[in-house]
């Protein structure tokens, strides 16, 4: 024991110089670092710029007020923003209960069993089917099955299939990330399950949950192959606006779809640019949102 | 269902008293509590009196704050685990069938270790527990009186809209306090209420403590001994006791419960005089 002390090797007190080695290895993992995100917000940028160059010129009041039309210079995609959001607007309205109920559920009440765990899974795998089955299944159901057809109606169930599960998952993260003393507090006032669940776990879990909402939302609202699957239709030329639920209707991934398929230039270029930057813009806004909606719950506490 | 259990539970104090000079509260005997097969508190028995101060003293892993947590059933919210024997409050067994833990918590109120206020204002922290008790009763009034109970009043009067979130640890603990006499219990558990706190702050909760115990039956876990000297009228003091056929599993036995005073000058299990007088734990 005693030799083992003597011969251990003491690093020298006089040198504290920093070790070139280290030094090297810092640096090269910082810039290999800096390099992966530079990646994916280069990639980002140039594609920004590549459609705000193409497309900015075509962008006018009256290109998102004017139906689609045969002539690249009167072609608009007011059917398309209409429909993209009430589509948005349905989606939401249903997969809003819907989804904070499912999570409130296995988050809070359900018991652990066997049962529970299959849901679990099923809810998880859920999240990651592509995303043209969920048209698929909404064509068979909603549009046959169901009858309603290629509707609007359709449409936002069949969005709402696909968005559901990823709500779910983030709106069980938020529960669970409220503190286990609050559940015991509440209950400790003689409060049931329940009533501390609405009152005092959801409302805290609230900001976590609306964001998971408004981000699952803006995956939807990109989507092009479920809701061409289930019956968005190209064109929807029609004086009026799909108000019914019943109607056809359109949406703008679809209209980007449509434009590029065409033969002419300006419509592959630069009016689908145009529209890819207004959907864009909504992305923009609806994360914004988020971002307010957040910032106004976080304030209350 | 429910409301026969709240009118039997009501009308309880009435009977117990007549029953017994000095009114017991809790009458507890060979309680044991499993987490799944091993033990965490073996045999106790003793009995909690109206309107006293009860301490539960000992070392970490000697299952008071598991003990603490039968009397209003806290212990049913973890799955594994398992209370055997019989705890009566007021003559009525607390695990009968029938009992709903609901009813139980609204008579047997807890305060948390760490300070727990909901993330919301102080007036609302307050009022949950009168308005999911559906108690008929003027909130404005039972923040003021709840508040001014627990000597926070003069602290936070004017600002009852603000975040709890911004009051100091102490204060919030006040708080906590507050919000549980806003629902009438009868009696409040205590856990640990001041290990996360400063000594000024611990003496504003011991003061409180005092005050409280002429309307409520007061039950405390602590670790620390001058607390329990300070504050109480009774200690009941726990070991923890090694158990190898559980992989050197800690469990609790209760060693001696008695009168405070006689208990720290006088005390007759000679573990009990090596605890209070520092030799181990």
């Amino acid at each position: 024991m005693a030799t083992t002390t003597q011969e251990r090797r003491v690093t020298p007190v006089h040198d504290l110089r920093s070790s070139r080695r280290r030094a090297v290895t810092e640096q090269m993992t910082r810039a290999v670092l800096l390099i992966a995100t530079a990646l994916s917000v280069i990639v980002l940028a140039t594609l920004l710029i590549d459609i705000l160059r193409d497309g900015a010129g075509r962008l006018s009041l009256d290109f998102l007020t004017s139906y689609v039309s045969r002539f690249p210079e009167e072609t608009g995609i007011r059917a398309g923003l209409t429909g993209t959001l009430s589509l948005m607007a349905l989606v939401a309205l249903m997969t809003f209960p819907i989804g904070v109920a499912g999570a409130m559920y296995l988050e809070e009440f359900a018991p652990d069993n066997r049962f529970t765990r299959l849901l679990e899974a099923n809810i998880n795998n859920l999240a990651g089917v592509p995303s043209v089955i969920y048209g698929l299944l909404g064509l068979s159901v909603f549009v046959y099955i169901l009858g309603f057809g290629r509707s609007l109606l359709s449409g936002a169930l069949t969005l709402t299939l696909l968005v559901l599960p990823v709500i779910i998952v983030a709106a069980r993260e938020a529960l669970r990330s409220v503190p286990r003393e609050i559940r015991d507090g509440g209950l400790a006032l003689g409060a049931t399950p329940l009533q501390v669940a609405a009152r005092q776990t959801l409302p805290a879990a609230m900001p976590g949950i609306l964001t998971g909402m408004i981000l699952s939302l803006s995956r939807a609202i990109g989507e092009t192959a479920p809701i061409l699957v289930a019956g968005a239709i190209a064109f929807r030329r029609a004086d009026n606006e799909p108000w019914y639920p019943l109607e056809a209707y359109t949406a703008i991934p679809i209209h980007i779809f449509d434009f590029v398929k065409r033969p002419q230039q300006e419509f592959q270029i630069e009016v689908a640019s145009a529209a890819i930057i207004v959907l864009l813009a909504l992305l923009l806004l609806m994360n914004s949102g988020a971002i307010v909606l957040r910032n106004r719950y976080s304030r209350n506490r | 269902m429910n409301q026969r259990t709240s009118a039997q539970l009501a009308e309880a104090p009435a009977t117990g008293q007549e029953k017994a000079g000095r009114s017991v509260v809790f009458d507890v005997r060979d309680v044991s509590v499993h987490y799944g097969s091993a033990p965490a508190l073996v045999d106790v028995s003793l009995q909690i009196r109206r309107r006293e101060i009860t301490a539960f003293i000992g070392p970490s892993g000697c299952g008071k704050s598991t003990f603490i947590r039968c009397f209003n059933r806290t212990n049913d919210l973890i799955p594994s685990a398992r209370v055997t024997g019989t705890i009566e409050y007021h003559d009525q067994d607390l695990y009968a069938k029938d009992v709903d833990p609901v009813e139980v918590r609204r008579r047997i109120g807890m305060v948390f270790q760490k300070p727990n206020p909901f993330p919301k204002s102080i007036y609302d922290n307050i009022t949950f527990g009168p308005k999911v008790n559906g108690m008929k009763v003027d909130l404005d009034e039972v923040v003021e009186t709840s508040l001014k109970r627990a000597a926070l009043w003069d602290e936070v009067k004017n600002k009852l809209k603000d975040s709890a979130y911004s009051l100091s640890g102490g204060q919030q603990q006040r708080l906590c306090i507050a919000r549980a006499l806003a629902v009438d219990p009868e009696v409040i558990l205590m856990d640990e209420p001041c290990s996360a706190l400063d000594p000024i702050a611990t003496s504003k909760i011991e003061d409180l403590m005092r005050q409280l115990e002429d309307d409520y039956t007061i039950v405390i876990v602590t670790h620390n001994m001058q607390q329990a000297a300070r504050v109480s009228d009774r200690t009941a003091f726990f070991t923890a006791e090694v158990e190898s056929d559980h992989g050197d599993h800690r469990f609790g036995r209760l060693v001696e419960y008695g009168d405070t005073a006689t208990m720290f000058s006088n005390p007759t299990d000679r573990r009990t005089e090596d605890y209070i007088s520092g030799r181990f734990g």
